[in-house]
Protein backbone atom coordinates (compact mmCIF):
# COMPACT_ATOMS: atom_id res chain seq x y z
CA UNK A 1 0.00 0.00 0.00
CA UNK A 2 1.60 3.45 -0.99
CA UNK A 3 1.70 6.16 1.51
CA UNK A 4 -0.19 9.06 0.73
CA UNK A 5 -2.12 12.13 2.14
CA UNK A 6 -6.01 11.85 2.64
CA UNK A 7 -7.51 14.71 2.71
CA UNK A 8 -10.82 12.75 3.66
CA UNK A 9 -8.80 11.74 6.75
CA UNK A 10 -8.05 14.96 7.19
CA UNK A 11 -11.14 16.71 7.09
CA UNK A 12 -12.77 14.33 9.60
CA UNK A 13 -9.99 14.70 12.20
CA UNK A 14 -10.44 18.88 11.83
CA UNK A 15 -14.02 17.92 12.65
CA UNK A 16 -13.12 15.76 14.93
CA UNK A 17 -11.14 17.74 17.10
CA UNK A 18 -13.70 21.24 16.46
CA UNK A 19 -16.45 19.38 16.60
CA UNK A 20 -15.99 17.98 20.34
CA UNK A 21 -15.79 20.30 23.64
CA UNK A 22 -12.03 20.19 24.43
CA UNK A 23 -11.60 21.86 21.80
CA UNK A 24 -12.28 24.69 22.98
CA UNK A 25 -8.97 24.61 24.89
CA UNK A 26 -7.05 24.93 21.96
CA UNK A 27 -8.18 28.58 21.96
CA UNK A 28 -7.65 29.33 25.66
CA UNK A 29 -4.06 27.89 26.08
CA UNK A 30 -2.73 30.33 23.60
CA UNK A 31 -5.09 33.59 24.42
CA UNK A 32 -3.61 32.99 27.93
CA UNK A 33 0.17 33.25 26.75
CA UNK A 34 -0.79 36.06 24.70
CA UNK A 35 -2.56 37.76 27.36
CA UNK A 36 0.16 36.86 30.13
CA UNK A 37 2.77 38.30 27.81
CA UNK A 38 0.92 41.52 27.25
CA UNK A 39 0.66 41.65 31.03
CA UNK A 40 4.35 41.05 31.57
CA UNK A 41 5.35 43.93 28.93
CA UNK A 42 3.02 46.27 30.65
CA UNK A 43 4.37 45.46 34.10
CA UNK A 44 8.15 45.10 33.28
CA UNK A 45 8.26 46.42 29.59
CA UNK A 46 10.82 44.96 27.29
CA UNK A 47 12.51 42.93 29.40
CA UNK A 48 15.17 40.01 28.20
CA UNK A 49 14.75 37.75 31.64
CA UNK A 50 10.77 38.12 32.31
CA UNK A 51 10.41 37.48 28.23
CA UNK A 52 12.89 34.92 28.57
CA UNK A 53 10.96 33.02 31.30
CA UNK A 54 7.71 33.63 30.18
CA UNK A 55 8.05 32.08 26.58
CA UNK A 56 10.23 29.20 28.13
CA UNK A 57 8.17 28.51 31.30
CA UNK A 58 4.91 29.01 30.13
CA UNK A 59 5.08 28.94 25.86
CA UNK A 60 7.64 25.47 25.29
CA UNK A 61 6.98 23.90 28.50
CA UNK A 62 3.57 24.24 28.93
CA UNK A 63 1.23 25.54 25.78
CA UNK A 64 3.43 23.50 22.82
CA UNK A 65 2.88 20.24 24.50
CA UNK A 66 -0.77 20.96 25.91
CA UNK A 67 -2.10 22.12 22.80
CA UNK A 68 0.33 19.15 20.92
CA UNK A 69 -1.84 16.28 23.44
CA UNK A 70 -5.27 17.97 22.65
CA UNK A 71 -5.10 17.89 19.35
CA UNK A 72 -3.06 14.69 18.87
CA UNK A 73 -5.48 13.08 21.33
CA UNK A 74 -8.43 14.23 20.12
CA UNK A 75 -7.36 13.18 16.51
CA UNK A 76 -6.83 9.34 17.83
CA UNK A 77 -7.94 8.75 20.98
CA UNK A 78 -11.42 8.64 20.89
CA UNK A 79 -12.24 6.85 17.71
CA UNK A 80 -10.31 4.25 19.09
CA UNK A 81 -11.74 4.24 22.33
CA UNK A 82 -15.05 3.70 20.87
CA UNK A 83 -14.21 1.53 17.84
CA UNK A 84 -15.28 4.09 15.57
CA UNK A 85 -11.57 4.25 14.10
CA UNK A 86 -12.43 0.46 12.40
CA UNK A 87 -14.54 2.85 9.83
CA UNK A 88 -11.34 4.42 8.57
CA UNK A 89 -9.11 1.14 9.06
CA UNK A 90 -11.72 -1.19 6.89
CA UNK A 91 -10.72 0.79 3.77
CA UNK A 92 -7.50 -0.54 1.50
CA UNK A 93 -5.38 2.65 2.48
CA UNK A 94 -2.10 2.33 4.59
CA UNK A 95 -2.23 2.48 7.97
CA UNK A 96 0.66 5.23 7.13
CA UNK A 97 -1.64 7.35 5.12
CA UNK A 98 -3.92 7.45 8.36
CA UNK A 99 -1.16 8.57 11.00
CA UNK A 100 0.39 11.02 8.29
CA UNK A 101 -2.92 12.49 7.90
CA UNK A 102 -3.47 12.86 10.74
CA UNK A 103 -0.59 14.03 12.30
CA UNK A 104 -0.98 16.47 9.56
CA UNK A 105 -4.04 18.39 11.02
CA UNK A 106 -2.26 17.82 14.71
CA UNK A 107 0.74 19.87 13.51
CA UNK A 108 -1.43 22.26 11.78
CA UNK A 109 -2.82 22.99 15.27
CA UNK A 110 0.55 23.36 16.85
CA UNK A 111 1.00 26.24 14.36
CA UNK A 112 -2.09 28.10 14.85
CA UNK A 113 -2.08 27.40 18.04
CA UNK A 114 0.83 27.21 19.77
CA UNK A 115 3.80 28.09 17.42
CA UNK A 116 1.90 31.39 16.21
CA UNK A 117 0.68 32.68 19.40
CA UNK A 118 4.61 32.00 20.62
CA UNK A 119 5.75 34.39 17.93
CA UNK A 120 3.13 37.14 18.72
CA UNK A 121 3.46 36.71 22.04
CA UNK A 122 8.08 37.14 21.25
CA UNK A 123 6.69 40.32 19.39
CA UNK A 124 4.95 42.01 22.33
CA UNK A 125 7.68 40.93 24.95
CA UNK A 126 10.70 41.97 22.86
CA UNK A 127 8.70 44.11 20.27
CA UNK A 128 12.47 45.42 18.84
CA UNK A 129 13.95 42.04 18.70
CA UNK A 130 12.37 40.04 16.08
CA UNK A 131 14.58 37.33 16.31
CA UNK A 132 14.24 36.46 19.33
CA UNK A 133 10.47 35.62 18.75
CA UNK A 134 11.34 33.74 15.82
CA UNK A 135 13.96 31.78 17.66
CA UNK A 136 11.16 30.65 20.39
CA UNK A 137 8.63 30.34 17.42
CA UNK A 138 10.84 27.70 15.70
CA UNK A 139 11.47 25.61 18.81
CA UNK A 140 7.50 25.63 19.34
CA UNK A 141 7.24 24.17 15.68
CA UNK A 142 10.12 21.43 16.36
CA UNK A 143 8.57 20.74 20.14
CA UNK A 144 5.06 20.48 19.00
CA UNK A 145 5.86 18.35 16.42
CA UNK A 146 7.75 15.49 18.37
CA UNK A 147 5.11 16.08 20.75
CA UNK A 148 2.83 15.48 18.52
CA UNK A 149 4.57 11.99 17.18
CA UNK A 150 4.86 10.78 20.87
CA UNK A 151 1.14 11.63 21.68
CA UNK A 152 0.11 9.47 18.78
CA UNK A 153 2.29 6.84 19.60
CA UNK A 154 0.68 6.64 23.13
CA UNK A 155 -2.95 7.18 21.33
CA UNK A 156 -2.55 3.84 19.92
CA UNK A 157 -0.57 1.79 23.53
CA UNK A 158 -3.17 3.02 25.77
CA UNK A 159 -6.63 3.72 26.26
CA UNK A 160 -5.84 6.69 28.62
CA UNK A 161 -3.64 8.80 26.62
CA UNK A 162 -4.65 12.15 27.65
CA UNK A 163 -3.87 11.16 31.66
CA UNK A 164 -0.91 9.35 30.40
CA UNK A 165 0.09 12.56 28.52
CA UNK A 166 -0.09 14.21 31.44
CA UNK A 167 1.13 12.37 34.10
CA UNK A 168 4.55 12.53 31.34
CA UNK A 169 4.79 15.76 30.90
CA UNK A 170 4.31 17.30 34.73
CA UNK A 171 6.39 14.15 35.90
CA UNK A 172 9.39 13.84 33.61
CA UNK A 173 8.92 17.03 31.66
CA UNK A 174 8.20 19.75 34.34
CA UNK A 175 9.32 18.32 37.72
CA UNK A 176 12.39 15.64 36.73
CA UNK A 177 13.33 17.70 33.79
CA UNK A 178 13.76 20.59 36.78
CA UNK A 179 15.23 18.70 39.14
CA UNK A 180 17.48 16.52 37.24
CA UNK A 181 20.26 18.04 35.23
CA UNK A 182 20.68 14.48 32.58
CA UNK A 183 16.38 14.36 31.61
CA UNK A 184 17.80 17.23 29.21
CA UNK A 185 18.81 14.64 26.96
CA UNK A 186 15.74 12.87 26.48
CA UNK A 187 13.52 16.23 27.18
CA UNK A 188 11.16 17.23 24.15
CA UNK A 189 10.91 20.66 25.75
CA UNK A 190 14.89 20.66 26.57
CA UNK A 191 15.65 19.83 23.18
CA UNK A 192 12.90 22.51 21.62
CA UNK A 193 14.62 24.82 23.94
CA UNK A 194 17.70 23.48 22.80
CA UNK A 195 16.52 24.42 19.28
CA UNK A 196 15.44 27.73 19.76
CA UNK A 197 18.19 29.09 21.69
CA UNK A 198 20.77 30.35 19.02
CA UNK A 199 17.89 31.85 16.85
CA UNK A 200 16.81 33.62 19.72
CA UNK A 201 19.98 34.32 21.09
CA UNK A 202 19.72 33.64 24.70
CA UNK A 203 20.92 30.74 27.11
CA UNK A 204 18.17 28.31 28.01
CA UNK A 205 19.77 24.70 28.65
CA UNK A 206 23.47 23.78 29.07
CA UNK A 207 25.58 21.20 27.25
CA UNK A 208 22.68 20.42 24.89
CA UNK A 209 23.73 21.42 21.30
CA UNK A 210 21.19 22.31 18.52
CA UNK A 211 22.62 19.40 16.42
CA UNK A 212 21.68 17.14 19.04
CA UNK A 213 18.33 18.37 19.82
CA UNK A 214 17.47 18.34 15.82
CA UNK A 215 18.83 14.77 16.01
CA UNK A 216 16.54 13.79 18.76
CA UNK A 217 13.64 15.74 16.95
CA UNK A 218 13.41 13.75 14.22
CA UNK A 219 14.69 10.17 15.93
CA UNK A 220 10.87 10.85 17.97
CA UNK A 221 8.89 11.79 14.89
CA UNK A 222 9.98 9.05 12.67
CA UNK A 223 9.71 6.93 15.37
CA UNK A 224 6.74 7.79 16.59
CA UNK A 225 4.67 7.66 12.78
CA UNK A 226 6.36 4.20 12.57
CA UNK A 227 5.34 2.68 15.42
CA UNK A 228 2.20 4.36 15.71
CA UNK A 229 0.96 3.08 12.21
CA UNK A 230 2.87 -0.44 12.57
CA UNK A 231 0.33 -0.56 15.43
CA UNK A 232 -2.78 0.61 13.60
CA UNK A 233 -1.85 -2.16 11.23
CA UNK A 234 -2.43 -4.60 13.88
CA UNK A 235 -5.60 -3.39 15.47
CA UNK A 236 -7.77 -5.54 17.20
CA UNK A 237 -11.98 -4.40 17.03
CA UNK A 238 -12.68 -6.50 19.93
CA UNK A 239 -10.32 -4.38 21.94
CA UNK A 240 -9.86 -6.90 24.51
CA UNK A 241 -6.41 -7.38 25.19
CA UNK B 1 -17.68 -14.61 -6.02
CA UNK B 2 -15.93 -14.85 -2.55
CA UNK B 3 -15.15 -17.60 -0.13
CA UNK B 4 -13.97 -17.24 3.82
CA UNK B 5 -11.60 -20.18 4.81
CA UNK B 6 -11.07 -20.68 8.57
CA UNK B 7 -8.92 -23.64 9.40
CA UNK B 8 -8.73 -24.91 12.36
CA UNK B 9 -8.94 -21.35 13.61
CA UNK B 10 -8.03 -20.48 17.62
CA UNK B 11 -7.88 -17.10 19.95
CA UNK B 12 -7.52 -17.06 23.70
CA UNK B 13 -6.86 -13.65 25.25
CA UNK B 14 -4.27 -14.71 27.61
CA UNK B 15 -5.87 -17.75 29.44
CA UNK B 16 -9.39 -17.64 28.20
CA UNK B 17 -10.44 -19.38 25.15
CA UNK B 18 -12.31 -17.63 23.15
CA UNK B 19 -12.73 -19.30 20.06
CA UNK B 20 -11.28 -22.83 19.97
CA UNK B 21 -10.55 -24.91 16.58
CA UNK B 22 -12.86 -24.07 14.67
CA UNK B 23 -12.65 -24.56 11.27
CA UNK B 24 -15.31 -23.14 8.54
CA UNK B 25 -16.30 -22.40 5.15
CA UNK B 26 -17.93 -19.29 4.12
CA UNK B 27 -19.74 -18.97 0.65
CA UNK B 28 -21.46 -17.38 -1.24
CA UNK B 29 -24.93 -16.94 0.24
CA UNK B 30 -26.46 -15.77 3.05
CA UNK B 31 -24.51 -17.53 5.97
CA UNK B 32 -26.17 -16.81 9.65
CA UNK B 33 -23.56 -17.18 12.89
CA UNK B 34 -25.52 -18.30 15.65
CA UNK B 35 -24.78 -18.63 18.88
CA UNK B 36 -25.36 -17.29 22.49
CA UNK B 37 -23.79 -14.11 23.86
CA UNK B 38 -20.18 -14.63 25.03
CA UNK B 39 -20.19 -18.07 22.31
CA UNK B 40 -17.46 -16.32 20.33
CA UNK B 41 -19.10 -14.81 17.50
CA UNK B 42 -17.61 -11.40 17.47
CA UNK B 43 -14.29 -12.50 17.83
CA UNK B 44 -14.70 -15.09 15.16
CA UNK B 45 -15.74 -11.66 12.24
CA UNK B 46 -13.02 -9.75 13.85
CA UNK B 47 -10.74 -12.68 12.26
CA UNK B 48 -12.64 -12.87 9.44
CA UNK B 49 -12.55 -8.76 9.02
CA UNK B 50 -8.33 -8.15 9.13
CA UNK B 51 -9.46 -7.22 13.08
CA UNK B 52 -8.15 -9.81 15.11
CA UNK B 53 -5.17 -12.05 14.59
CA UNK B 54 -5.62 -15.63 14.95
CA UNK B 55 -3.75 -17.32 17.87
CA UNK B 56 -3.09 -20.64 15.61
CA UNK B 57 -4.65 -21.86 12.75
CA UNK B 58 -5.70 -19.56 9.63
CA UNK B 59 -8.26 -17.48 8.12
CA UNK B 60 -8.33 -16.62 4.65
CA UNK B 61 -10.43 -14.57 1.94
CA UNK B 62 -9.61 -16.20 -1.37
CA UNK B 63 -6.68 -17.73 -0.39
CA UNK B 64 -5.12 -14.28 0.75
CA UNK B 65 -4.42 -13.68 4.15
CA UNK B 66 -7.10 -11.10 6.32
CA UNK B 67 -4.43 -10.16 8.82
CA UNK B 68 -2.11 -7.32 8.26
CA UNK B 69 -3.49 -7.29 4.85
CA UNK B 70 -5.60 -3.66 4.21
CA UNK B 71 -6.01 -4.57 0.30
CA UNK B 72 -8.47 -7.04 1.42
CA UNK B 73 -11.01 -4.14 2.51
CA UNK B 74 -11.28 -4.03 -1.51
CA UNK B 75 -14.02 -6.99 -1.44
CA UNK B 76 -14.93 -6.39 2.38
CA UNK B 77 -17.93 -4.57 3.67
CA UNK B 78 -17.88 -4.92 7.27
CA UNK B 79 -20.74 -3.44 9.54
CA UNK B 80 -19.20 -3.57 13.50
CA UNK B 81 -21.75 -4.51 16.37
CA UNK B 82 -20.57 -1.18 18.27
CA UNK B 83 -22.34 1.72 18.04
CA UNK B 84 -20.08 4.53 17.68
CA UNK B 85 -20.03 6.49 14.55
CA UNK B 86 -19.03 9.60 14.09
CA UNK B 87 -21.21 11.56 15.40
CA UNK B 88 -20.59 14.83 14.63
CA UNK B 89 -21.04 14.12 10.62
CA UNK B 90 -24.35 13.69 9.00
CA UNK B 91 -25.27 10.37 7.67
CA UNK B 92 -24.09 11.41 4.03
CA UNK B 93 -20.92 13.46 4.76
CA UNK B 94 -20.35 9.85 7.02
CA UNK B 95 -21.04 7.81 3.96
CA UNK B 96 -19.25 9.73 1.36
CA UNK B 97 -16.11 9.94 3.48
CA UNK B 98 -16.50 5.70 3.00
CA UNK B 99 -16.40 6.28 -0.36
CA UNK B 100 -13.89 8.54 -0.63
CA UNK B 101 -11.67 6.55 1.22
CA UNK B 102 -12.33 3.22 -0.74
CA UNK B 103 -11.06 5.48 -3.61
CA UNK B 104 -14.61 5.65 -5.81
CA UNK B 105 -14.57 7.17 -8.71
CA UNK B 106 -17.98 9.50 -7.98
CA UNK B 107 -18.19 9.08 -4.25
CA UNK B 108 -21.50 11.00 -4.37
CA UNK B 109 -23.54 8.94 -6.61
CA UNK B 110 -21.77 5.92 -4.93
CA UNK B 111 -22.84 7.33 -1.28
CA UNK B 112 -26.41 7.95 -2.73
CA UNK B 113 -27.57 5.00 -4.19
CA UNK B 114 -26.27 3.03 -1.13
CA UNK B 115 -27.98 5.80 1.41
CA UNK B 116 -30.99 5.09 -1.21
CA UNK B 117 -30.76 0.67 -0.65
CA UNK B 118 -31.01 1.25 3.27
CA UNK B 119 -34.33 3.79 2.51
CA UNK B 120 -31.87 6.52 5.12
CA UNK B 121 -32.43 9.68 1.86
CA UNK B 122 -35.10 11.45 4.27
CA UNK B 123 -32.16 11.51 7.23
CA UNK B 124 -29.12 11.58 5.30
CA UNK B 125 -28.61 15.59 6.15
CA UNK B 126 -29.10 15.15 9.47
CA UNK B 127 -25.64 14.71 11.80
CA UNK B 128 -25.28 10.88 12.88
CA UNK B 129 -25.91 11.60 16.82
CA UNK B 130 -29.51 12.63 16.33
CA UNK B 131 -30.25 9.32 14.94
CA UNK B 132 -32.27 6.13 16.70
CA UNK B 133 -30.25 3.49 17.37
CA UNK B 134 -32.14 1.41 14.00
CA UNK B 135 -30.87 5.11 12.26
CA UNK B 136 -27.16 4.25 13.25
CA UNK B 137 -27.72 0.38 12.34
CA UNK B 138 -28.72 1.65 8.19
CA UNK B 139 -26.43 4.21 8.24
CA UNK B 140 -23.86 1.68 8.96
CA UNK B 141 -24.76 -0.66 6.26
CA UNK B 142 -24.92 2.15 3.92
CA UNK B 143 -21.43 2.85 4.79
CA UNK B 144 -20.04 -0.59 4.15
CA UNK B 145 -22.15 -1.22 1.18
CA UNK B 146 -20.82 2.13 -0.78
CA UNK B 147 -18.09 0.21 -2.39
CA UNK B 148 -20.23 -2.69 -3.52
CA UNK B 149 -17.96 -4.96 -1.92
CA UNK B 150 -18.31 -9.39 -2.67
CA UNK B 151 -18.40 -9.90 1.16
CA UNK B 152 -20.29 -8.65 3.73
CA UNK B 153 -20.00 -8.87 7.29
CA UNK B 154 -22.33 -8.04 9.53
CA UNK B 155 -22.34 -8.63 13.63
CA UNK B 156 -25.44 -8.25 15.14
CA UNK B 157 -27.03 -6.41 12.66
CA UNK B 158 -30.49 -6.78 13.52
CA UNK B 159 -29.94 -5.26 17.57
CA UNK B 160 -32.20 -2.09 17.92
CA UNK B 161 -34.08 -2.42 15.04
CA UNK B 162 -37.51 -2.27 14.87
CA UNK B 163 -39.95 -4.57 13.50
CA UNK B 164 -40.37 -3.02 9.91
CA UNK B 165 -36.68 -2.23 10.11
CA UNK B 166 -35.90 -5.75 10.57
CA UNK B 167 -37.83 -6.95 7.79
CA UNK B 168 -36.08 -4.78 5.17
CA UNK B 169 -33.01 -5.41 6.18
CA UNK B 170 -33.70 -9.44 6.16
CA UNK B 171 -35.05 -8.24 2.42
CA UNK B 172 -31.83 -6.91 1.56
CA UNK B 173 -29.81 -9.54 3.15
CA UNK B 174 -31.34 -11.76 0.68
CA UNK B 175 -31.30 -9.85 -2.43
CA UNK B 176 -27.50 -9.28 -1.32
CA UNK B 177 -26.95 -12.90 -0.89
CA UNK B 178 -29.19 -13.86 -4.19
CA UNK B 179 -26.73 -11.36 -5.96
CA UNK B 180 -23.96 -13.86 -5.43
CA UNK B 181 -22.44 -11.89 -2.27
CA UNK B 182 -21.00 -13.70 0.52
CA UNK B 183 -22.93 -12.63 3.36
CA UNK B 184 -22.18 -13.65 6.88
CA UNK B 185 -24.43 -12.35 9.91
CA UNK B 186 -23.88 -13.21 13.65
CA UNK B 187 -27.12 -13.38 15.83
CA UNK B 188 -28.58 -15.30 18.97
CA UNK B 189 -31.89 -15.41 17.97
CA UNK B 190 -32.38 -18.63 16.31
CA UNK B 191 -35.52 -17.18 14.60
CA UNK B 192 -33.62 -14.51 12.99
CA UNK B 193 -30.74 -16.69 11.22
CA UNK B 194 -33.81 -19.34 10.12
CA UNK B 195 -35.71 -16.34 8.33
CA UNK B 196 -32.37 -15.45 6.08
CA UNK B 197 -29.92 -17.47 6.41
CA UNK B 198 -29.36 -20.31 4.00
CA UNK B 199 -26.75 -22.15 5.93
CA UNK B 200 -26.16 -21.99 8.98
CA UNK B 201 -23.23 -22.32 11.69
CA UNK B 202 -23.77 -22.70 15.20
CA UNK B 203 -20.97 -21.45 17.72
CA UNK B 204 -21.24 -22.17 21.31
CA UNK B 205 -18.64 -21.41 23.85
CA UNK B 206 -16.02 -20.65 21.28
CA UNK B 207 -17.02 -24.15 19.30
CA UNK B 208 -18.15 -24.49 16.09
CA UNK B 209 -21.27 -26.62 17.31
CA UNK B 210 -23.21 -27.38 13.94
CA UNK B 211 -23.09 -26.94 10.73
CA UNK B 212 -25.86 -26.57 8.01
CA UNK B 213 -29.39 -25.80 6.18
CA UNK B 214 -31.83 -24.83 9.10
CA UNK B 215 -33.25 -28.22 8.13
CA UNK B 216 -30.12 -29.79 9.00
CA UNK B 217 -29.82 -28.61 12.32
CA UNK B 218 -33.15 -28.83 13.23
CA UNK B 219 -32.74 -32.64 11.71
CA UNK B 220 -30.04 -33.07 14.24
CA UNK B 221 -32.10 -31.99 17.02
CA UNK B 222 -34.97 -34.41 16.28
CA UNK B 223 -34.19 -37.45 14.30
CA UNK B 224 -31.50 -38.96 16.65
CA UNK B 225 -32.30 -40.38 20.16
CA UNK B 226 -31.52 -37.54 22.36
CA UNK B 227 -30.52 -38.25 25.83
CA UNK B 228 -31.32 -36.41 29.30
CA UNK B 229 -30.85 -36.56 33.07
CA UNK B 230 -34.18 -35.20 34.89
CA UNK B 231 -34.22 -34.61 38.94
CA UNK B 232 -37.76 -33.99 40.03
CA UNK B 233 -39.80 -34.85 42.96
CA UNK B 234 -41.30 -38.08 42.07
CA UNK B 235 -39.19 -39.96 39.73
CA UNK B 236 -40.79 -43.00 39.36
CA UNK B 237 -44.08 -41.40 38.67
CA UNK B 238 -42.62 -39.17 35.85
CA UNK B 239 -40.75 -41.82 34.48
CA UNK B 240 -44.07 -44.04 33.72
CA UNK B 241 -45.71 -41.10 32.79
CA UNK B 242 -42.80 -40.21 30.38
CA UNK B 243 -42.55 -44.46 28.85
CA UNK B 244 -46.52 -44.08 28.32
CA UNK B 245 -45.22 -41.33 25.64
CA UNK B 246 -44.70 -42.07 22.14
CA UNK B 247 -41.52 -39.48 21.91
CA UNK B 248 -39.75 -41.38 24.76
CA UNK B 249 -37.91 -44.72 23.78
CA UNK B 250 -36.95 -46.05 27.30
CA UNK B 251 -36.15 -44.20 30.63
CA UNK B 252 -33.65 -45.60 33.39
CA UNK B 253 -33.98 -44.89 36.96
CA UNK B 254 -30.53 -43.65 38.26
CA UNK B 255 -29.10 -45.44 41.75
CA UNK B 256 -27.93 -42.02 42.81
CA UNK B 257 -31.50 -40.22 42.13
CA UNK B 258 -32.91 -38.50 38.99
CA UNK B 259 -34.35 -40.09 35.63
CA UNK B 260 -32.08 -40.86 32.29
CA UNK B 261 -34.52 -40.47 29.51
CA UNK B 262 -33.83 -41.72 25.67
CA UNK B 263 -36.05 -38.72 23.67
CA UNK B 264 -36.76 -40.00 19.90
CA UNK B 265 -38.67 -37.13 19.26
CA UNK B 266 -36.98 -34.44 20.49
CA UNK B 267 -39.68 -31.69 19.64
CA UNK B 268 -42.65 -33.62 20.87
CA UNK B 269 -40.29 -34.48 24.29
CA UNK B 270 -40.12 -30.64 25.04
CA UNK B 271 -43.98 -30.15 24.67
CA UNK B 272 -45.02 -33.61 26.71
CA UNK B 273 -42.42 -33.33 29.25
CA UNK B 274 -43.80 -29.91 31.20
CA UNK B 275 -47.36 -31.00 30.67
CA UNK B 276 -47.16 -34.42 32.26
CA UNK B 277 -45.40 -32.81 35.16
CA UNK B 278 -48.23 -30.73 35.59
CA UNK B 279 -51.03 -33.12 34.92
CA UNK B 280 -49.27 -35.47 37.53
CA UNK B 281 -48.54 -32.78 39.84
CA UNK B 282 -44.39 -33.12 39.48
CA UNK B 283 -42.38 -30.63 40.36
CA UNK B 284 -39.18 -30.38 37.70
CA UNK B 285 -36.21 -30.10 39.28
CA UNK B 286 -33.46 -30.33 36.36
CA UNK B 287 -33.33 -31.11 33.26
CA UNK B 288 -30.17 -31.91 31.28
CA UNK B 289 -28.87 -33.03 28.02
CA UNK B 290 -25.89 -35.48 28.36
CA UNK B 291 -25.04 -36.24 25.10
CA UNK B 292 -21.74 -34.86 24.81
CA UNK B 293 -21.32 -34.35 21.24
CA UNK B 294 -24.69 -32.28 20.97
CA UNK B 295 -25.24 -30.83 24.81
CA UNK B 296 -24.42 -27.17 23.90
CA UNK B 297 -26.34 -26.93 20.54
CA UNK B 298 -29.35 -28.56 22.21
CA UNK B 299 -28.86 -26.32 25.47
CA UNK B 300 -28.55 -23.16 23.65
CA UNK B 301 -31.40 -23.84 20.96
CA UNK B 302 -33.76 -25.25 23.83
CA UNK B 303 -33.19 -21.91 25.67
CA UNK B 304 -33.72 -20.03 22.17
Amino acid sequence: MSVAFSTTVARIGVQSVFGRRRGVLLFVLPAVLVGLAVLVRLLVGEDELAARHTLYGLGLVVVVPLVALLATTGLLAPEIDDGSISYLLAKPISRYTIVLSKLAVAAACVVAFAVVPVLAAGLVLRTGDPAFGLGFALGALAGGLAYCALFALLSVLTRHAVVVGLIYLLIWESLLGGLLDGVRWLSVSRWSAAIAEPVADVPLVDGLGMGYALVANVVVIVLGVWLTGRRLRAFNLTGDE
Amino acid sequence: MSTIVLEHVSRWYRNVVAVNDVSMTIGPGVTGLLGPNGAGKSTLIAMMSGFLAPSTGTVTLDGEPLWRNEAVYRKIGLVPEREALFDYLTGRQFVVANAELHGLADPGAAAQASIALVEMTDAQDRTISTYSKGMRQRIKMASSLVHDPSVLLLDEPFNGMDPRQRMHLMELLRTMGAEGRTVLFSSHILEEVEQVARQIEVVVAGRHAASGDFGAIRRLMTDRPNRFVLRTDDDRTMASALLADDSVRGARLRPEGGIEIEASDFGRFSQVLPRLARDHGIRLLEVTPTDESLESVFAYLVSA
